[in-house]
């Protein structure tokens, strides 16, 4: 797979913490509507174009192509006011609306007799694969801050750690950190420690921010740390 | 883009509660309940193992707190994480949950008097005006020494879908939900092809209507002490057969003991017919 796109990355910025943001998205309000909007695809935008790329198997352009598409759809044909949080979670409406969306493509293409044509992969099921991508972009987004605000308040070398720890492929042992950074091993645990309860408050952040109410947070919260 | 692999060890390092600070010491994720997870931890002042549950709320340390019976986990100790989540300690059970042990346990009046210890410490949390809500094999742990003990108190409204009652979906429960899930229960223990009294005792304590099932799992309990006294079942009105049948069950040494007597008479007549 060629690398990923940079649309909607690591610098965009996640919706606050406000349960709002999905109902200003279908607000009657344009003033309202358009930063929930904004905010709800700034969110979305990776796991989208990710779930297209491995449930689809496209290419870094045509996948964007794709996002790029369906964010126009959802904007001009209302896909957000039609969402009911009374019959499940957002993520979930979304990613039907996502499928729906692929598959007027693909038909849209095959009569077209576009080259390119959609192919759907086997494997994982849709939901799990647009939940896993899901997971990693809020993860992704919330490791990126963490990293900023660590730097910002000096505590560089508790990122360092954590970074050498908790993201690395195989990390190496509490002792072998101790004596690298020349600290002591309770201070290699605290510096995780620490991380992590930062790392678990941004997450849980980016899940409220897109999210309709208590009862979904709880839902998605509980998903995305199981 | 971060990796499978790291992402596991994220979500993992995430969920993890911090306790330092504490007397615990994190050992392994030993479970996830329906309002959180547990965990092996050492208590290194006491030096022994304990299981640490993490919620959102302390809902459920509270209810287990006022809740001291042999047949429910006792708290040891309860706090509040760094990140406002709620953890409390608990003695660590040492067993297998209910489904493993009926598998094991093929003798049917073993099984039914594993149920029945179920339905003791339920019946006293409702007599303390605790309803479980969420009673499922899984929140049930056998110990070592044939002890039942029941998890998971405290649960929100929500069950799980294949043992809650049909009431649970609008909120409003009170004891007899548990009955229905108890019910549900007595279905796996009993098996399929059950007599006829037993399969009586799950519908009536499965009714859809609350008002229809057994009053509380004392009165389950009680019918089905009933059937294995061989007596009679007030969940089931039985045919004159069955009421020979079980009557011929209870009284087999009678029986057994007449039919040698005939038998006997039999015999007597016969020669002194000759």
């Amino acid at each position: 797979m060629d690398a990923d796109t940079q649309i909607g990355g690591a610098n965009a910025r996640f919706p606050d913490t406000h349960p709002s943001v999905i109902s200003a998205a279908a607000s009657d309000d344009a003033a309202r509507r358009r930063p929930g909007q904004e905010a709800l695809i700034a969110a979305y935008w990776k796991p989208v174009y990710r779930y297209i790329r491995i449930r689809w198997r496209c290419s870094n352009e045509d996948a964007k192509d794709l996002t790029q598409g369906f964010f126009t759809a959802a904007i001009e044909k209302g896909f957000f006011e039609a969402y009911d949080a009374r019959k499940g979670a957002f993520r979930t409406f979304l990613r039907v609306c996502l499928d729906r969306f692929l598959s007027n493509s693909r038909k849209s293409a095959s009569r077209q007799k576009r080259s390119g044509e959609l192919i759907e992969v086997d494997g994982d099921s849709p939901e799990r694969i647009f939940e896993r991508e899901w997971t990693r972009s809020v993860f992704e987004d919330a490791v990126v801050e963490l990293r900023a605000n660590f730097q910002k308040r000096g505590r560089g070398l508790a990122f360092a750690v954590f970074e050498r720890y908790d993201l690395a492929e195989s990390p190496e042992s509490y002792d072998h950190l101790a004596s690298e950074f020349g600290i002591s091993p309770a201070a290699v645990t605290n510096y995780l420690a620490s991380a992590r309860r930062e790392l678990r408050k941004l997450v849980l952040e980016r899940v409220r921010g897109v999210t309709s109410g208590d009862r979904e947070f709880r839902c998605e919260a509980r998903a995305i740390l199981k | 883009m971060i990796s499978d692999k790291v992402l596991a060890r994220l979500k993992t390092a995430a969920e993890l509660p911090d306790l330092s600070g504490t007397r615990y010491r994190i050992v392994d994720q030993i479970g996830r309940g329906g309002m959180g997870v547990v965990y092996l931890a050492d208590d290194v002042e006491l030096g022994r193992s304990v299981a640490i549950k993490v919620l959102d709320d302390a809902q459920e340390a509270r209810v287990l707190a006022g809740l001291e019976h042999p047949g429910i986990v006792p708290v040891h100790d309860a706090g509040v994480l760094p990140d406002g989540r709620r953890y409390y300690a608990m003695k660590l059970v040492r067993g297998a949950r209910l489904d493993v042990v009926l598998e094991k346990t093929p003798h049917l009046p073993d099984r039914l008097r594993i149920f029945q210890k179920i339905c003791e410490p339920v019946a006293f949390a409702h007599s303390r005006g605790v309803v479980h809500r969420d009673l499922k094999p899984s929140n049930i742990m056998v110990g070592e020494f044939g002890e039942v003990l029941v998890l998971d108190w405290g649960a929100p409204g929500v069950g799980t879908p294949q043992f809650m009652a049909p009431e649970q979906a609008s909120g409003e429960v009170d004891g007899r939900a548990d009955v229905f899930a108890l019910g549900k229960i007595l279905e796996i223990v009993i098996g399929i092809n059950a007599a006829k009294p037993l399969a009586s005792i799950c519908r009536r304590a499965m009714e859809s209507d609350p008002a229809r099932r057994y009053a509380g799992p004392l009165e389950l309990s009680a019918d089905i002490a009933a059937w294995l006294d061989h007596m009679p079942v007030s969940a089931h009105r039985e045919s004159v057969g069955e009421r020979l049948v079980r009557f011929g069950s209870r009284n087999r040494t009678l029986l057994a003991l007449l039919v040698a007597y005939l038998i006997l008479r039999l015999i007597v007549i016969f020669w002194l017919g000759r």
